[in-house]
C-alpha cells in the first residue's frame, strides 16, 4: 500500500496539472468556491467533507479533513458523529437494497 | 485549500498526555538551549516542502530578498518568565520556578524613556504572566501618561490570585486593554493545553472583567481574546471564530469579549517540546512551510515592533527573544534599552530561521493575530 498512497502526493497535489493545466485549473478553481463560506459554514463543509472522505475510503482526504475539522474549531465528538453519518448512509444503502432482493424472492417462490 | 497541504494526524493536546508541571529548564532538558532549539529545527529534512525549508528562500521567491522593518509601532516588554501557570504549548517556557529573570526597576525605567523618544502609540506588554512583576503598575501609569494605548497580555488566572484582587479594576481605571490567553471555549481543550481547573478560573476571571466594563464594545475597555490551535493544526478563519465564540461564551457563560484574534503555534520551547514527543515535529514543521503565503509578509509583526527582554536587551519580537536572536549594534554589540539608536534599529536586518514560517503560515500569525484573509 506504501508505494501506493504517499503523504506527499497530498504537499504536491498541485502538480496533477502537468497533463491538463487547464482542466487542473478548473477544477482547483471550483473545489475552492465549493468550500469558500456560504450558506453553510467552513466547519459545516469541512465535517461533511469527513464524512465523503470516509464514504469514499480516501486516505488523502481523511488525512486532509480531519486536520481541517480541527482547525475549523470541530472537536472530536463532532467528527465521529459526522463519520457515523457517512456510516449509516452506507450500511443503509446497502440494506435498502434488500427490497430488491425481497421483491426477486416474492417473484420466484410459490406462494 | 486544505488539500493543497501536508497534514499531520489526527493529533490534539489531549488529557492523555497531561500537562508538564515544570519548565524546561528546571527539568534540564536540552531544549531549554535556544540553539538546541534551533538545531532541531534545522535537522528536519524539508528537502521535498514547497521551498525545501528555507525561510529566506521562501521569502526571496515572495520578493522579499531580505526582511527589513517598517516604523517602530509598537513597544513589546517582557517583564520575565516568572508566571503562576506552565501551559503545555509556552514559547517562553515560563513558570512559577523562573523567579530570577524578571525586569527590574532600573530597566523598567530605561524602558520609559525609550517610549518616550519613540513614535510607537502602543505598549505590549507580556511575560510570563506580566501582571506579577512589580514594575507592572508602574510601567502602565507612566505609559498612560505619555498618551500610549497599553495592552496587557494576561493568562486570566493571574486576575484570581489573592494579591491581585484589584487588578481587573485597575486596569478598567487606567484604560488597559486585556489581552487574554483562551485557546478554545472548550473545558476539555483548554484544560489540557494550560492546566486542569483553568477554564474554570479563566471564565470566573472573564466574568469579573465584564463587571469592570471590559467587552462591551467601550475602547477603554477592550478585552481581545487570543485563541491558539490546541494541538498541530494551523487556526481556522479569525473572523468566524470570533462570531462563533461570542455566540458559544456569552450562551453558555454569559461572558462578553470584544474580539478574538488568532496565533498560530510557535515550534520553540515547550511547544517543539510537545510536537516531539508525540511525533508531529516533521509534519507540523512541513505543514508550516507548506502553507507559507506571501501576503502575511508586509504585515509580520517584527517589522513594526521593538522587543524588549526583561534584561533590557532588544530583540526583533519574541520569538527570537526567546531563541536569543539579538538585534546587534554595528560594532556587535547586542542592542539594549541602555544604548537603543533608532537608526541602526531601521537600517538593520531581520533575523529570520526555520521558526519564521510560524508566522507566514496560512492566514498568518502575528500578536494583532491573522495577517491576511
Amino acid at each position: 500500500m506504501s508505494d501506493y498512497y504517499r503523504r506527499e502526493h497530498l504537499t504536491h497535489f498541485a502538480s496533477v496539472a502537468e497533463g491538463h493545466p487547464e482542466l487542473a485549473r478548473k477544477f482547483f478553481d471550483y473545489y475552492a468556491s465549493v468550500f469558500a463560506d456560504g450558506t453553510l459554514s467552513a466547519r459545516e463543509k469541512a465535517l461533511v467533507a469527513l464524512a465523503v472522505a470516509h464514504a469514499v475510503q480516501c486516505p488523502y482526504c481523511i488525512d486532509a479533513y480531519s486536520q481541517e475539522c480541527l482547525k475549523q474549531g470541530a472537536d472530536l465528538p463532532q467528527m465521529t458523529e459526522a463519520l457515523h453519518v457517512a456510516v449509516a448512509i452506507r450500511g443503509g444503502a446497502s440494506l435498502v437494497h434488500g427490497m430488491q432482493m425481497l421483491e426477486h424472492v416474492h417473484t420466484l417462490s410459490i406462494g | 485549500m486544505a488539500m493543497s497541504t501536508s497534514q499531520p494526524p489526527l493529533a490534539t493536546l489531549a488529557p492523555a498526555s497531561p500537562p508538564s508541571l515544570a519548565s524546561l529548564r528546571s527539568r534540564r532538558s536540552p531544549l531549554s538551549s535556544p540553539a538546541h532549539q534551533l538545531a532541531t529545527l534545522n535537522q528536519l529534512d524539508l528537502d521535498h516542502t514547497l521551498s525545501r525549508g528555507a525561510f529566506r528562500a521562501a521569502l526571496a521567491a515572495a520578493g522579499y530578498p531580505t526582511l527589513q522593518p517598517a516604523q517602530p509601532e509598537v513597544l513589546q516588554i517582557n517583564l520575565g518568565k516568572l508566571c503562576n501557570m506552565t501551559c503545555r504549548h509556552c514559547h517562553v517556557d515560563a513558570g512559577p520556578d523562573r523567579t530570577d529573570e524578571v525586569m527590574e526597576r532600573v530597566t523598567a525605567e530605561k524602558c520609559l524613556e525609550l517610549l518616550a523618544r519613540l513614535p510607537a502609540h502602543t505598549v505590549d506588554l507580556t511575560g510570563g504572566a506580566p501582571e506579577l512583576n512589580p514594575q507592572f503598575r508602574h510601567l502602565v501609569e507612566e505609559s498612560r501618561r505619555m498618551g500610549k494605548h497599553v495592552l496587557d497580555r494576561s493568562n486570566l488566572t493571574v486576575l484570581l490570585l489573592p494579591r491581585h484582587e484589584d487588578l481587573a479594576e485597575w486596569l478598567a481605571q487606567h484604560g488597559v486593554e486585556v489581552v487574554a490567553s483562551i485557546p478554545h471555549p472548550s473545558r476539555r481543550l483548554t484544560d489540557a493545553q494550560r492546566g486542569a481547573g483553568t477554564w474554570e478560573r479563566s471564565i470566573v476571571a472573564l466574568r469579573r472583567l465584564n463587571a469592570v466594563g471590559y467587552g462591551q464594545g467601550d475602547p477603554e475597555r477592550r478585552l481581545t481574546l487570543v485563541a491558539n490551535p490546541s494541538g498541530a493544526f494551523l487556526p481556522g478563519n479569525q473572523l468566524a471564530m470570533e462570531r462563533e465564540w461570542k455566540a458559544t461564551l456569552e450562551r453558555e457563560c454569559g461572558v462578553q469579549f470584544d474580539r478574538l484574534i488568532t496565533l498560530a503555534n510557535m515550534p520553540i520551547a515547550r511547544y517543539l517540546e510537545w510536537l516531539e514527543s508525540s511525533g508531529n515535529l516533521q509534519r507540523y514543521v512541513e505543514l508550516l512551510v507548506n502553507s507559507f503565503n506571501p501576503a502575511t509578509v508586509p504585515g509580520l509583526m517584527c517589522r513594526t515592533i521593538i522587543s524588549v527582554s526583561w534584561d533590557g536587551r532588544i530583540f526583533d519580537c519574541d520569538f527570537n527573544q526567546m531563541l536569543e536572536l539579538e538585534v546587534r549594534r554595528d560594532d556587535g554589540a547586542p542592542m539594549t534599552v541602555f544604548n537603543f539608536d533608532l537608526e541602526t534599529w531601521r537600517r538593520r536586518t531581520i533575523r529570520t530561521d526555520r521558526h519564521c514560517f510560524g508566522c507566514t503560515a496560512g492566514c498568518g500569525s502575528s500578536c494583532g493575530g491573522a495577517l491576511a484573509e
